[in-house]
């Protein structure tokens, strides 16, 4: 609709007073200048921390809202024709009437928009006068302020869970590492914990932070958008420089956890705070319904100024018809008549202005009116309510409702859409040796078949229920855990929603599906075997296989960002040993022990107690037997480790006798309940996996890490570096400093493409070439099987540095930390050389399990007519096991696989492909010709029917191909044919990239769904939006039409509401049309009786009424309520989704139906009466009062035909007009002697109803009027010709005989479906030998280009490698896979690449973001 | 915080909220429209015949007879026409009375810048011919008497219009400063000499001023209520004699007078009846053929689902 003007006048006012436009922006501290004046103040000029997100302030209401509403084409229109109507020589009414529409529809919105303003208003209010701490010269001390009276400059104070009132520099925390924690949930959803962390240098941890002392000058960017960018420096007095970036950056919005109190100083207030340039308002979109009604408006343009012309042109010839002037002709004031030609002129005018209602101006009114309306069944929809997560569908875009009737391609993100997106280690590969976690298979099976199973006993909701139950083990922990949680504000969505603290349900990555791994027994034995061994500590390694064991979950503890907290603080951090506190007695030993052993450092190696309240603690997790931890203790040979053991024993027994007992027992306490705040879900459940094998991470500093082995021993790694995620590397590293071997190790995981290619080099040693090459075609062997399982893969690596290495590399590596310029492409040069010739520890499968209720949603929508297409970052092969397992893919079907590397090779893989589509395409029609089902069930649709289905797998460098050699249309054509397409390794540009693709060419209307920010894209470029609100953020929520949290929603969402809609809304637009047209021609038929003069026989006032309010409502109502077909059966039914796809409610011959009809009404109504009075001696008004009465009727019963539901609402409403009709005309025509000058109603309406013809007239014109529409409504009904009637029988039918009747239908269709067995078929050649044996059923044409070495036929060859190809796409996949290449490439990387790729793709730049290989979280740098 | 009230966004489960109000849902189909078809037939049938019989009455000229003038291609309701009045004076308001609305420009001043009462094109164009009837009886003429009485609508008599208050008695005197409209004979204040017939409550006047919806209109001159007549006008031979004032061929008009009686649906027009008994009929055939419908197709489609 209107644009939205984005500040208020006055804020427009201030902007332009800001004179100095300065590339940067200087802070000072406010404190000196306190008692100052306001001109005084040197940060007078920046925004202060009070918000104001109304549109409008009292005083500007009125103009600033005229000025928006004129925005509109439909109002200027309207306005337009009522200042035509103040031209003396043309108007038709007096000039005041004309302004009666436009200003009710004026007010109508006025008083909207301002309802809509005064919550902002209020909610800004409430926003203004929140609490927090600023610092005060006067009193010494932080005092409560208001968020409003926070300026920049000033100095603030946060405490633990409060919310942060502006964009604060970080400049002091309690924490002794200057560290502090936020939850940035209120700014993208996330709710991981996030660390900040004090300006580096800016102060000593010791000395304390004094605000008054603060007097640097902070010289920072000016404010932007951008959440991840921030950059500055802080000059001190002596000129020194301390830089800063956004870390230091605690952000307004965002809740402070773990941190018992922070502050700094405010360098962004208000509007010009991160978090409120972020915040965008509703999107406006039109809908496929609106742009095609549109069009019909024009029509009815058209069709205006022809009936005007006939109007202007008959005025014309009437007035040349006499011989003389008549009588009834009245000259000017100087006596003087008009010339015909002239007054015909003028006529055309008066005409336009009399018919004015042709152009259905209060239609659009009213289809905002229904939107709201339909939006708010939608969000009031119980069956989109997510009890875990106190979540409701959320529309976001409020005007295309409509759209979801009419989706005909959904494309689909993979993981976190139609998966969980909740991880569950699998099984693991150490070494080459698989170990297949049998009974964590057979834990989430049974954990799998309760959900199912309640799912069908019982149906959805029920099932839902039973999680919960399931869940509640945890429940009391996590509420306690949150229960200090701060109000908070929700800031994205429509409005500013205000909403408490989330639940504890989302908080961390903890369901016990996830915390509980049941260890392999095999590898248990293993592990802490080879833990023992480490513990001895025996000169001469054992075994290096046992040593890659204990790397392996070494690795899997540390090589993360895992945040430990526990819960009996809330989100307080466990922030190292110190917690613990064991006997003095039993610590003693094992320093001791520990000296004798190998010399280190004390403190690093601290005892603890082998906690046996694993089993009674009461929590989730499935520990090791004691038994197992038995088995650890026999073995451990030496006398040294018995006294080990005998010291844990002895502690461990004896504590709660012991004096500090109460200490300990809370130590005890508190190691149980450790959660895990992981920002991605893949690294908890690798940490809880590794804590399955007791290799737990207790606690992680910024410096040290400290990690608690099978025995108990606690080793605190120093970490030296942490080389964080990113999506070009796709792999996170840690450089650790071993607590007793003293060796610096870096520990890496990645993506197996990112890892496998920076294995050391075989050839350095003889012997070990062999067992490394074996190694890694093992584990290659291994991550396929996982692959092919959908599990998605993570490879785990090491490498062991020198000291001298390391501190030629940490030399640079601070150097490149302190570079100013180009930072971050040195950081990354940096981790890159770091990360070479690595040891391959194992590999990781993790399973991203499917999401409730997925393949049956996918199938209802298949079966809706919707192409499902599924693009994914992930493998091929996961990819491909997944739509398998959702029936993306059916067993049947023939799935064409496209990888190659030369354009040639995928253009005749394409040409050849299409035509064996064809090939298909042309038996199937024949067959359809000679076996042509009578259709009894409406029209038979397009890509329905029998035959082979087909599916197409296609990876992102073919796709890249595609785009780039002009076979866009070939692809499509292909596509077209294909049932499902899957598009793997895709980059989230490419995945809009095909949206677009498919919305422009095929002309279809688009649905994405995703949950992710790398789905941001492909969400806004379909012409529907939805995201998921998972786990993930709000980012895709953010960029999204509408807001769901389960996939499975969409069924409901599209086929029901969507149908829902989109019949309502095309319905009730076609009425409006009919409406206006018919009412608006019984005023040209009477033009032809009074020399087309612009007279109305009908009262102007009753006119003007009979649209606003007579004829108003009941198709609202219509428009919101009505009910074509249950919800029961469009969804036991979704074939009946295709009427809405074809447009089939709104077409171009329906609306042509609709006015030809509307033609015939207004004939009727006008003619019955006229033929009734003609001849007699009936007044004009006395004429004109039957006709307006029975054109209310013939209207109204003209809806009455079409409503399908009647409620007491549709009741209500109808004889509420009706009735409302005739006490408005009788008071009307009672009251008014004089007092509307040119009509004169004076008592006609009294006189008409006391008058019985008035009555006959009344009955037969709207009986004779609706008479065809009616027959065809019942020739319609008789014959069942349209499936969607047949469906509303159904609805007639009580539950069980619908049930039947409705899977009798779907048998039918079934059946007739399978028409064509595919044996008939000759198979077709496939040129190369079908793969994927795994689905014997189904065939699989696998295209390869000869240079690409596919990953799933040839496992020795290293995945990256295939990706390696003379593209032009930069993929970031190449940077990995030759260093020369690298270095290159490298260069061409714009720093600010995360501007390039826009907002959604911030969480994939923060480099404290997750680890998360495979999933391609990432945006890739590519030019297409 | 959040565990208080644990259900924030729960949406109320009512019958309204998810849209499952119990509802009345018809499927029109023949079996159904079958006995409504019927029923309409008949009833319209039924009203048919009446309205047939009622408006064939009309012709006998029994009962009270009315008297018409007609006229042809005369576009009252031309809208720069019917606009052309000042409704305010007609009330009897004083300053409308001296200052007339402009609606009645050009007719709103007459000469020396004189308002016009009544103002307007409307009243300029009175029609103004007059008719006496007369009963030829051995061939001695009886006049027989027209009664002007009631011939208006009685609320246009005694709400809507109203002389201004008389001044010393005398209604000349109320519309002292005021000319009569340019095709007027003499002023408004001696159209009647009856003192409750004159001014702007004169039932001709009335009468012309309520303006005919369609161009070819009869406007009632005169009932004839009053003596021998007031039963019926018997058989016989009647002279009509006509004061020829209003021109008529400016506009190619005819100018007639019309003798009826009046029933309770008005004067006399049949197309009322005929289309109540010609679509009472269709609604008969339509059922007959519904019927057939129902019988051949319905049940089978019926024994189908």
């Amino acid at each position: 609709m209107a644009p939205r003007i984005p500040e208020s006048w006055n804020k427009i006012l201030r902007r332009l007073k800001k004179k100095k436009v300065v590339k940067v922006r200087e802070v000072v501290s406010n404190l000196p200048f306190e008692d100052r004046r306001k001109g005084d103040q040197p940060n007078r000029h920046y925004d202060t921390n009070s918000i104001n997100t109304t549109k409008y302030t009292v005083w500007s209401f009125v103009p600033q809202n005229l000025f928006e509403q004129f925005h509109r084409f439909a109002n200027v229109y309207f306005v337009a024709i009522a200042a035509l109507n103040f031209v003396p020589i043309v108007n038709a009414f007096q000039p005041g009437f004309s302004l009666i529409p436009i200003c009710i529809i004026l007010v109508i919105t006025a008083v909207k928009d301002a309802y809509e303003d005064y919550r902002r208003y209020k909610a800004d209010k409430e926003l203004n006068n929140m609490s927090c701490f600023l610092y005060s010269r006067k009193h010494k001390d932080y005092v409560e302020r208001c968020w409003k009276d926070v300026r920049v400059g000033d100095f603030v104070k946060v405490v633990c869970n409060e919310i942060i009132p502006a964009d604060i520099l970080l400049l002091h925390t309690s924490d002794v590492n200057g560290v502090c924690h936020i939850e940035t949930a209120n700014l993208d959803g996330e709710t991981n914990l996030k660390q900040r962390r004090v300006v580096r240098g800016f102060l000593s941890p010791d000395s304390p932070f004094v605000p008054e002392h603060f007097n640097s000058t902070i010289v920072c960017e000016k404010p932007n958008n951008d959440l991840n960018r921030f950059k500055g420096y802080m000059e001190n007095p002596d000129k020194k420089k301390i830089g800063f970036d956004r870390k230091s950056l605690l952000l307004r919005g965002c809740t402070v956890r773990n941190t018992e109190e922070a502050a700094g100083i405010v360098v962004y207030a208000g509007h010009e705070s991160k978090a409120m340039l972020n915040n965008s308002g509703p999107r406006y979109k039109r809908s496929k319904l609106e742009r095609r009604m549109n069009i019909d408006v024009f029509f009815c343009v058209g069709l205006l100024i022809i009936m005007c012309l006939i109007g202007a042109l008959g005025h014309v010839i009437w007035l040349g018809s006499f011989p003389d002037w008549p009588p009834f002709e009245v000259p000017d004031e100087n006596g003087k008549f008009t010339s015909p030609a002239l007054a015909g002129f003028y006529m055309f005018f008066t005409m336009i202005i009399l018919l004015q209602v042709l152009i259905p101006i209060s239609l659009y009114v009213s289809i905002e009116l229904v939107k709201v309306g339909q939006v708010f069944f939608l969000s009031s929809d119980i069956d989109f309510y997510d009890e875990e997560m106190d979540k409701l569908l959320q529309c976001r875009a409020l005007n295309i409702t409509e759209d979801l009737g009419q989706i005909q391609y959904i494309f689909s993100d993979k993981t976190g859409t139609l998966t969980e997106n909740k991880m569950v280690f699998r099984r693991c590969t150490i070494g080459g040796t698989e170990f297949s976690h049998q009974e964590n298979a057979l834990r989430l099976a049974a954990h799998g078949d309760v959900d199912s199973d309640e799912e069908e006993a019982v149906g959805p909701q029920r099932g839902h229920r039973s999680r919960l139950q399931f869940n509640s083990k945890n429940k009391s922990t996590r509420a306690f855990r949150r229960c200090h949680s701060a109000k908070a504000y929700y800031y994205g969505g429509y409005g500013r929603k205000k909403s408490e603290a989330r639940r504890d349900s989302e908080v961390a990555f903890s369901s016990p599906l996830e915390t509980d791994v049941t260890p392999d027994k095999k590898l248990m034995k293993i592990a802490r075997e080879a833990a023992n061994q480490m513990e001895m500590w025996c000169e001469v390694r054992c075994s290096s296989d046992s040593a890659s064991y204990v790397d392996f979950f070494l690795a899997l503890a540390i090589c993360n960002t895992v945040v430990v907290s526990t819960a009996t603080e809330p989100r307080h951090r466990v922030t190292g040993p110190s917690l613990l506190k064991p006997s003095i007695k039993s610590l003693e030993k094992l320093h001791s022990f520990l000296q004798k052993m190998k010399p280190g450092r004390i403190s690093q190696v601290l005892s603890s107690i082998q906690s046996n309240s694993d089993q009674t603690g009461g929590t989730n997790q499935i520990s090791p037997s004691p038994s197992g931890t038995s088995v650890g203790e026999e073995n451990v040979a030496g006398e040294c480790s018995s006294s080990v053991s005998g010291g844990f024993k002895d502690s461990g027994v004896s504590s709660k006798a012991s004096t500090d007992s109460g200490d300990y027992a809370e130590g005890v306490k508190v190691r149980d309940e450790i959660c895990y705040e992981a920002e991605s879900p893949d690294e908890a459940a690798l940490v809880h996996a590794a804590k399955a094998y007791n290799f737990t991470l207790m606690s992680r500093t910024p410096d040290h890490v400290t990690v608690r082995l099978p025995q108990g021993v606690l080793l605190t790694f120093e970490v030296l570096h942490t080389l964080s995620f990113d999506s070009t590397r796709k792999r996170m590293s840690v450089l650790v400093r071993h607590p007793i071997t003293r060796e610096i190790i870096v520990y890496t995981k990645g993506a197996d493409s990112a890892i496998m290619d920076l294995l050391e080099n075989p050839s350095q040693e003889k012997g070990k070439e062999n067992k490394i090459t074996k190694n890694a075609s093992k584990t290659l062997k291994h991550l396929n099987w996982y692959a092919k399982d959908g599990l998605r893969t993570l490879c785990i690596a090491k490498k062991v540095l020198s000291e001298k290495s390391y501190e030629q590399w940490s030399n640079i590596r601070l150097e490149a930390e302190a570079a100013i310029e180009n930072r971050d492409e040195l950081l990354m040069e940096t981790a890159l050389n770091l990360e070479t010739n690595l040891t391959l520890l194992g590999a990781t499968g993790i399973e991203d399990r499917l999401q409730e209720g997925v393949p049956d949603t996918i199938e209802a929508l298949r079966e809706a007519g919707i192409q499902i297409w599924v693009l994914t970052g992930d493998k091929q092969e996961t990819a491909v096991n997944i739509a398998y397992s959702c029936k993306l893919l059916d067993q049947r079907d023939t799935v064409f696989t496209i990888n190659t590397d030369s354009k040639e090779t995928c253009e005749s893989i394409l040409d050849y492909t299409i035509e064996e589509v064809k090939r298909y395409a042309a038996v199937k029609n024949t067959r359809t010709k000679l076996f042509k089902v009578p259709v009894d069930v409406g029209t038979v649709y397009p890509l329905e029917g029998a035959g082979p289905t087909f599916g197409l797998v296609i990876d992102g460098n073919t796709l890249s191909l595609v785009f780039e050699g002009n076979l866009k249309m070939k692809f499509l054509e292909l596509a077209k044919h294909c049932r499902s397409v899957l598009c793997c390794r895709s980059t989230p540009l490419q995945k809009s990239t095909v949206v677009k693709l498919v919305r422009d060419k095929l002309k279809v209307m688009t649905l994405s769904i995703g949950d992710g920010a790398n789905d941001v894209n492909m969400i806004q470029a379909a012409d529907v939006g939805i995201g998921i609100s998972g786990q993930e953020g709000m980012q895709a929520v953010m960029a999204s039409d509408f807001a769901i949290s389960h996939f499975k929603h969409l069924k409901k969402l599209l086929l029901v509401h969507g149908h829902w809609c989109y019949t309502r809304l095309s319905n009730m637009i076609i009425y409006f049309f009919y409406k206006n047209v018919a009412y608006v021609n019984l005023l040209f038929w009477y033009q032809f009786f009074c020399g087309f003069s612009g007279a109305s026989m009908i009262d102007y006032w009753l006119m003007i009424f009979f649209n606003l309010f007579f004829t108003s409502l009941p198709p609202i109502i219509f428009g919101i309520m009505d009910k074509d077909i249950s919800a029961e059966t469009l969804l036991g039914l979704p074939e009946l989704y295709k009427s809405g796809q074809n447009s089939e409610g709104y077409k171009w011959s329906t609306f042509w139906i609709a006015m030809l009809d509307a033609f015939y009404q207004s004939l009727i109504c006008f003619f019955v009466p006229y033929l009734t009075y003609q001849g007699s001696d009936i007044d004009i008004f006395s004429f004109g009062t039957p006709i307006n009465t029975l054109a209310l009727f013939t209207i109204l019963l003209h809806l009455a035909i079409e409503i399908k539901t009647w409620t007491v609402v549709h009741w209500v409403t109808m004889i509420g007009s009706v009735i409302f009709y005739f006490i408005v005309a009788i008071v009307f025509s009672a009251t008014c002697i004089s007092c509307n000058h040119p009509s004169n109603p004076y008592w006609i309406m009294e006189r008409e109803m006391a008058d019985p013809v008035f009555y006959l007239v009344c009955i037969i014109t709207p009986v004779l009027a609706l008479l065809p529409r009616y027959l065809i409504r019942v020739i319609q009904g008789t014959f069942v010709l349209c499936p969607l009637l047949k469906a509303r029988q159904f609805d007639k039918l009580d539950k069980e005989q619908r049930d039947e009747e409705i899977s009798e239908w779907r048998k039918r269709t079934r059946s007739r479906e399978a028409t064509v067995p595919l044996s008939n078929l000759s198979p077709p050649t496939s040129p190369t030998s079908p793969g994927n044996s795994g689905h014997p059923l189904g065939r699989t044409l696998t295209f390869e280009a000869p240079l690409n070495v596919d990953l799933g036929n040839d496992g020795t060859t290293p995945p990256g490698r295939s990706m390696l190809n003379g593209t032009e796409i930069e993929h970031s996949d190449t940077l990995h896979t030759q260093s020369a290449v690298t270095e290159n490439i490298y260069a061409s990387i714009p720093v600010s690449s995360a501007d390039r790729t826009g907002d959604g793709d911030r969480k994939a730049e923060d480099d404290s973001d997750a680890f998360c290989a495979g999933h391609q979280r990432s945006f890739s740098i590519m030019t297409i | 915080m959040g565990k208080e009230d644990p259900k924030v966004s729960k949406p109320d489960n009512t019958a309204f909220t998810q849209q499952r109000l119990p509802a009345w849902q018809p499927i029109l189909s023949a079996g159904i429209v079958l006995p409504l078809f019927v029923v309409i037939g008949l009833t319209f049938i039924g009203i048919g015949i009446g309205l047939f019989i009622t408006s064939s009455n009309v012709q006998e000229i029994e009962g009270p007879v009315f008297m018409y003038y007609g006229l042809t291609n005369y576009y009252q309701n031309y809208r720069k026409y019917g606009i052309s009045r000042d409704d305010d004076q007609l009330f009897g308001n004083i300053d409308s009375l001296k200052s007339p609305a402009n609606f009645c420009s050009p007719y709103q001043m007459g000469a020396k810048q004189m308002p016009i009462a009544p103002c307007g094109a409307i009243a300029n164009s009175l029609f103004n011919d007059t008719f006496r009837l007369f009963y030829k009886v051995n061939e001695v003429y009886t006049e027989v008497l027209l009664d002007d009485n009631g011939i208006s609508w009685w609320t246009d008599y005694n709400v809507k219009f109203r002389n201004p208050p008389e001044i010393n008695g005398s209604l000349k005197n109320a519309f002292e400063g005021t000319v009569k409209p340019l095709n007027w004979p003499k002023p408004v204040y001696e159209l009647s000499t009856n003192p409750n017939n004159n001014g702007f409550i004169n039932q001709d006047f009335l009468v012309w001023m309520r303006i005919a919806a369609l161009p070819n209109f009869r406007k009632l001159y005169r009932r004839i209520s009053e003596g021998n007549w007031s039963r019926s006008l018997p058989a016989g031979n009647y002279s009509l004699e006509i004061t020829y004032n209003y021109p008529v061929l400016s506009f190619q008009g005819k100018k007639k007078v019309v003798f009826s009686t009046v029933t309770w649906m008005g004067g006399k027009n049949s197309f009322l009846g005929i289309a109540y008994l010609v679509f009472g009929s269709l609604s008969i055939v339509m059922a007959l053929i519904m019927l057939i419908v129902y019988a051949k197709y319905q049940v089978q489609i019926d024994r189908d689902m």
